[in-house]
C-alpha cells in the first residue's frame, strides 16, 4: 500500500531525479546563457565557427569519457587513459610513416597496443586485487617511462589521407564528431541492450550481489579495461590524425585521464558505479566543451575558467548525491 | 534429493565444519538451526558454490556434484537467498530476477521476455503490489523477499535455502513468508529453512537438524521435539525462563518528550523513566526506528518539548547523556575493520573525554565479551559478540537514556540471553531504556510498558505482560473487543 503510493508522487519528479536529464537542462541552460551573455558583449554566439568548435574540442574527450563510463559503470576506474593516448598517437603516426598503404596496419598496432594495456589493467584489478586506481596509476607511470625513454618530442607522420579523419566535415558535422557519435553509439547499445552491458550494471552495483548471481566478475573487469583502453586508443588515432604526427604529451596536456572522469561523474554516473549511462557522459562532456566556448568568447581569463568548471562539477555531483540521498532513504 | 555427507571445511586452518551429514526429500521444508557461528551459513555457503569444502561429499539426485562457482550451484537447482539480499536497488525487478542470465534474442537481451515471466511468477505467488519494471530500491523488505523468491523459481531451483527470512520482516509480513514457502513446497522444492526464531521452525517445518560449533547436533522429526528440547541441543545447556525478572522499582523520570513530531511522526507524549525498560511495539513502517532517531537527534523532532534537552544534532543528545543502539550495527553501530578496542572507544573519544584505554577490558568483562580480546577486528565476531561490543561503546559514557533498536536481531540465542540480562542490570543501575523490537516474545518478556505505534502515532500503552494479541491489534489499528 504505502510503496505505491509513494511511487506514484514519485514519478512527478522522475525528470527532475533522473541525473541525465539534469545534465542536459543544464546543458541547455549553458547554451541560453552563454547566448545571451555573448550578445550582450556584442559577439554572436551560435555561429557556424562556434559549433563545428565545441564539437570538434568534444571529440577526442568524448571517445576517452565513453571509454571511462564502461570502467566506471563497472565499478573500476582508468587513470592510464591520458599516457596511454600518447603512447597510441607515436604508435600510429611512426607506423604510418607518411605512407596511405600503412594506415590499417598502423590502426591495427593500436588497437592491439590499446588492448594489451586494458588486458593489464584489467588483470591487476580482477585477478591481482589491486585497487583500480593504483592499477592504472601504476600502468599510466609505466608507459610514461617509455615514452619518455624512447621519445623527447613528436615523432613519426600521418599520410594526408588520414588527417581527413581530424579536420574534414559533411555540413557543420565534423567527421570526428560522427566518430564520437558511433563510440557512444556503440557503448550505450553495449550497456543497454546486451548482457555485457547488464552484467556491467551489476558488476558496478554490487560485485558480491554479481557473483552470487553467478556472474564471472573477473571477465566483466577484464573486457571492460579492454573497451576502455581501446577508446582511449581511438582517441589517440584521432589526436594523431589532427597533429600529423604522434607526440608523447598529447594525452597529458589535454588532461585526458582527470578530465574524462569529471565528464563522466558530471553526466550523473555514481563514481562508485552501477548507476549511470553513456548519455550523461555525452552531456558532461558538451557542457565541459559549451562553457569553454563560452569563456572563449568572453575573453575570460583561462584561470577563472578552471575555477567555474570546477564549481560546476562539484556543484553537479552535490546534486546527484541529494536526489539519490531522498530516493535512498526509503530503502530501510 | 540432496544428501551431504561429512562435509568438512576449515578457513585458514581453522576448523569451522566436520562431518556434517545432511538429507532432504523433495518438498520438505528442513530447518537448521544453531547458535551464530555454529557453522549453518558455511554449510549453506558450501552448497551454494561460495565456498568449496574440504571433505565429505555432496550428491543431487544420487549424482555427485562439486560446486567450483556460485554458477554451478544454480545450474545444479540450488538457489539460496541470503539474510543481506543480493539485489541491485538501482535495476528493476525482473532485471535482478533474471541476472546473471538475461534471456537473449537476436543477440540481445530481450526484455519483454523477462518482463513477461517475471510476471508471471509474481501472479503466480499472488503477488499483486508491485511489478516487474520497478526499480528494487522502491520496494519494501517483504517485496525485496518476494523478488529472491521469484529469482529463485525462474532458476527452476529445486533446493531453496532461506538464510534468516524473517530477520527483516515485520510480524505481520512474516504470515505471507510462510505461504510462500508452502507455495514452494507444494511444487515439490525442497526448502532449507535457517532461523533463530523457533516459532517459525515449529510452524514451518517437517525435520529440524541442529548444529553446534561445526558439528551435526542432531536430525529429528519436528513433531518429535519441543521447543526447550531445541534450546537445550543448541547451547548444550538449559536456558530457564528466557527473559531475566522485572524491575521492582521506578525512579525519576529520565526524558520526557511532549507533542514531539517530524515529517514522519505526530503527537508523541512519551517518558522513559530510571529502572524501567520500555517496548516500543509497531508495524514496519509504523516510525518506531523514526522515533529512536528523532530521541537522538538523527532526525531531531521538529516540534514538540523535549527534557533534559531537544536535541538538533548526535552530539547534542550524546552530551545530553542519550545513546542508542542502531539496528544495523555493521553499517551504523561499528566500525568493522577496527579492533574491539577501538570501537569500544568511539564514542568517548568522539565526546572527547579522553579516552580511558585502561577501562576497556573491565567493560568487556562487565558486557560478558567471550573471549575478551581488545585487539580482535570487530568483523570477525559474531552477530552477538558484535552487539556486546555496541553495548560496551556505550557504557563507556554512562549514558542515562540508552535506545535500543532491534537489539536481538540476527543474535543467536545464548548471546541473546546474556544482551536482556545485561539490559535489566542497566535498567537496574538507573539508567532508563527504551527498546524497539518486531519480536513480539522479546518485547513481552522484557518491557515494563509497552508503547505501540501505528502511523507515525502514539495508538495506546499498554501494561508488562500483554498478550500478543492486544499488541496486534493496536499495532494494525483493529478496534479491540
Amino acid at each position: 500500500m504505502t510503496p505505491n503510493v509513494l511511487a506514484g508522487s514519485r514519478t512527478r519528479f522522475a525528470a527532475l531525479a533522473n541525473p541525465t536529464s539534469v545534465v542536459f537542462l543544464a546543458l541547455a541552460g549553458v547554451i541560453l546563457v552563454g547566448w545571451a551573455l555573448v550578445a550582450v558583449d556584442g559577439g554572436q554566439f551560435l555561429t557556424m565557427e562556434t559549433v563545428v568548435g565545441v564539437q570538434q574540442r568534444s571529440a577526442a574527450l568524448g571517445i576517452v569519457a565513453v571509454g571511462q563510463t564502461l570502467a566506471i559503470m563497472a565499478g573500476s576506474l582508468d587513470l592510464s587513459v591520458a599516457y596511454l593516448i600518447s603512447l597510441t598517437s607515436l604508435v600510429a603516426a611512426v607506423t604510418m610513416a607518411g605512407q596511405d598503404s600503412n594506415i590499417v596496419l598502423a590502426v591495427g598496432a593500436v588497437m592491439g597496443v590499446s588492448a594489451l594495456v586494458g588486458l593489464v589493467n584489467g588483470l591487476m584489478i580482477s585477478k591481482l586485487r589491486v585497487h583500480a586506481f593504483i592499477a592504472t596509476l601504476g600502468v599510466s607511470l609505466i608507459i610514461k617511462g617509455i615514452l619518455s625513454d624512447l621519445y623527447d618530442g613528436p615523432a613519426g607522420r600521418v599520410p594526408e589521407s588520414f588527417q581527413h579523419l581530424g579536420y574534414d566535415r559533411l555540413g557543420p558535422v565534423p567527421v570526428s564528431a560522427l566518430l564520437w557519435a558511433a563510440v557512444a553509439l556503440v557503448a550505450w547499445f553495449l550497456l543497454r541492450r546486451t548482457k555485457y552491458g547488464y552484467r556491467v550494471y551489476a558488476v558496478g552495483g554490487d560485485v558480491e550481489v554479481a557473483r552470487l548471481s553467478g556472474i564471472r566478475t573477473d571477465r566483466v573487469i577484464v573486457v571492460t579495461h579492454v573497451l576502455c583502453s581501446l577508446c582511449a586508443g581511438i582517441a589517440g588515432l584521432l589526436l594523431a590524425s589532427r597533429l600529423g604526427a604522434g607526440a608523447p604529451t598529447v594525452g597529458t596536456d589535454g588532461g585526458y585521464d582527470l578530465e574524462s572522469i569529471a565528464a563522466v561523474v558530471l553526466g550523473g554516473t555514481a563514481l562508485a558505479g552501477g548507476r549511470g549511462g553513456v548519455a550523461g557522459t555525452v552531456g558532461g562532456v558538451l557542457l565541459l566543451a559549451v562553457l569553454d566556448s563560452v569563456f572563449n568568447q568572453l575573453e575570460v581569463n583561462s584561470f577563472f575558467k578552471d575555477v567555474v568548471r570546477g564549481v560546476v562539477i562539484v556543484v553537479a555531483v552535490a546534486v546527484y548525491a541529494r536526489r539519490t540521498g531522498l530516493a535512498g532513504r526509503r530503502r530501510t | 534429493m540432496l544428501t551431504m555427507t561429512g562435509i568438512g571445511k576449515s578457513f585458514f586452518g581453522v576448523r569451522v565444519l566436520s562431518g556434517v551429514d545432511l538429507a532432504v526429500a523433495p518438498g520438505e521444508v528442513h530447518a537448521i538451526v544453531g547458535e551464530n557461528g555454529a557453522g549453518k551459513s558455511t554449510l549453506m555457503k558450501i552448497l551454494a558454490g561460495v565456498h568449496q569444502h574440504d571433505e565429505g561429499t555432496i550428491e543431487i539426485d544420487g549424482r555427485r556434484v562439486s560446486f567450483g562457482h556460485p554458477l554451478d550451484a544454480q545450474r545444479a537447482g540450488v538457489a539460496i537467498i541470503y539474510q543481506e539480499f543480493n539485489l541491485l536497488p538501482e535495476r528493476t525487478v525482473s532485471e535482478n530476477v533474471f541476472l546473471g542470465r538475461e534471456p537473449i534474442r537476436r543477440g540481445l537481451v530481450d526484455r519483454t521476455a523477462m518482463d513477461t515471466a517475471t510476471a508471471r511468477l509474481l501472479a503466480e505467488l499472488g503477488e499483486d503490489s508491485f511489478g516487474p519494471r520497478q526499480p528494487v530500491k522502491r520496494l519494501s523488505v517483504a517485496q525485496q523477499q518476494v523478488v529472491e523468491i521469484v529469482k529463485a523459481l525462474s532458476l527452476d531451483a529445486r533446493i531453496v535455502v532461506m538464510d534468516e527470512p524473517t530477520a527483516a520482516l515485520a510480524e505481520h509480513e512474516v504470515e505471507l513468508l510462510y505461504r510462500l514457502v508452502r507455495r514452494l513446497q507444494e511444487r515439490g522444492i525442497a526448502v532449507l529453512y535457517i532461523s533463530h526464531r523457533l516459532r517459525e521452525v515449529f510452524d514451518l517445518s517437517d525435520h529440524v537438524t541442529v548444529i553446534k560449533d561445526g558439528r551435526l547436533v542432531t536430525t529429528v522429526a519436528t513433531e518429535d521435539v519441543t521447543s526447550e528440547d531445541l534450546v537445550r541441543l543448541m547451547v548444550g545447556r538449559d536456558l530457564n525462563g528466557y527473559f531475566p525478572p522485572r524491575s521492582t522499582s521506578v525512579g525519576e523520570t529520565r526524558l520526557q518528550v511532549t507533542g514531539g513530531g517530524t515529517d514522519r511522526l505526530h503527537d508523541i507524549d512519551l517518558k522513559l523513566n530510571a529502572g524501567e525498560i520500555v517496548g516500543i511495539a509497531g508495524l514496519q513502517g509504523s516510525g518506531r526506528s523514526e522515533l529512536a532517531k528523532a530521541l537522538f537527534g538523527a532526525e531531531p523532532f521538529t516540534r514538540g518539548e523535549m527534557t533534559p534537552v531537544r536535541p538538533r544534532s548526535v552530539r547534542q543528545a550524546i552530551r545530553a547523556g542519550i545513546g542508542l543502539v542502531t539496528e544495523d550495527r555493521k553499517s551504523e553501530g561499528l566500525a568493522l575493520r577496527q579492533s574491539v578496542r577501538d570501537n569500544a572507544l568511539l564514542v568517548t573519544r568522539a565526546i572527547g573525554r579522553g579516552a580511558r584505554r585502561s577501562g576497556v577490558r573491565d567493560l568487556l568483562e562487565r558486557v560478558r565479551l567471550t573471549p575478551p580480546r581488545e585487539e580482535q577486528e570487530v568483523r570477525y565476531l559474531s552477530g552477538g559478540n558484535q552487539q556486546k561490543v555496541v553495548l560496551a561503546k556505550w557504557m563507556t559514557v554512562a549514558p542515562k537514556v540508552l535506545l535500543f533498536d532491534e537489539p536481538t536481531r540476527g543474535v543467536d540465542v545464548g548471546a541473546k540471553a546474556a544482551i536482556h540480562d545485561l539490559m535489566r542490570e542497566l535498567a537496574e543501575d538507573g539508567m532508563a531504556i527504551m527498546m524497539i523490537s518486531s519480536e513480539l516474545p522479546e518485547l513481552i518478556g522484557m518491557s515494563d510498558r509497552i508503547v505501540v505505534l501505528r502511523e507515525g502515532r502514539i495508538a495506546g500503552t499498554l501494561p508488562a505482560g500483554s498478550s500478543e494479541e492486544a499488541i496486534m491489534s493496536l499495532a494494525a489499528g483493529e478496534v479491540s473487543a
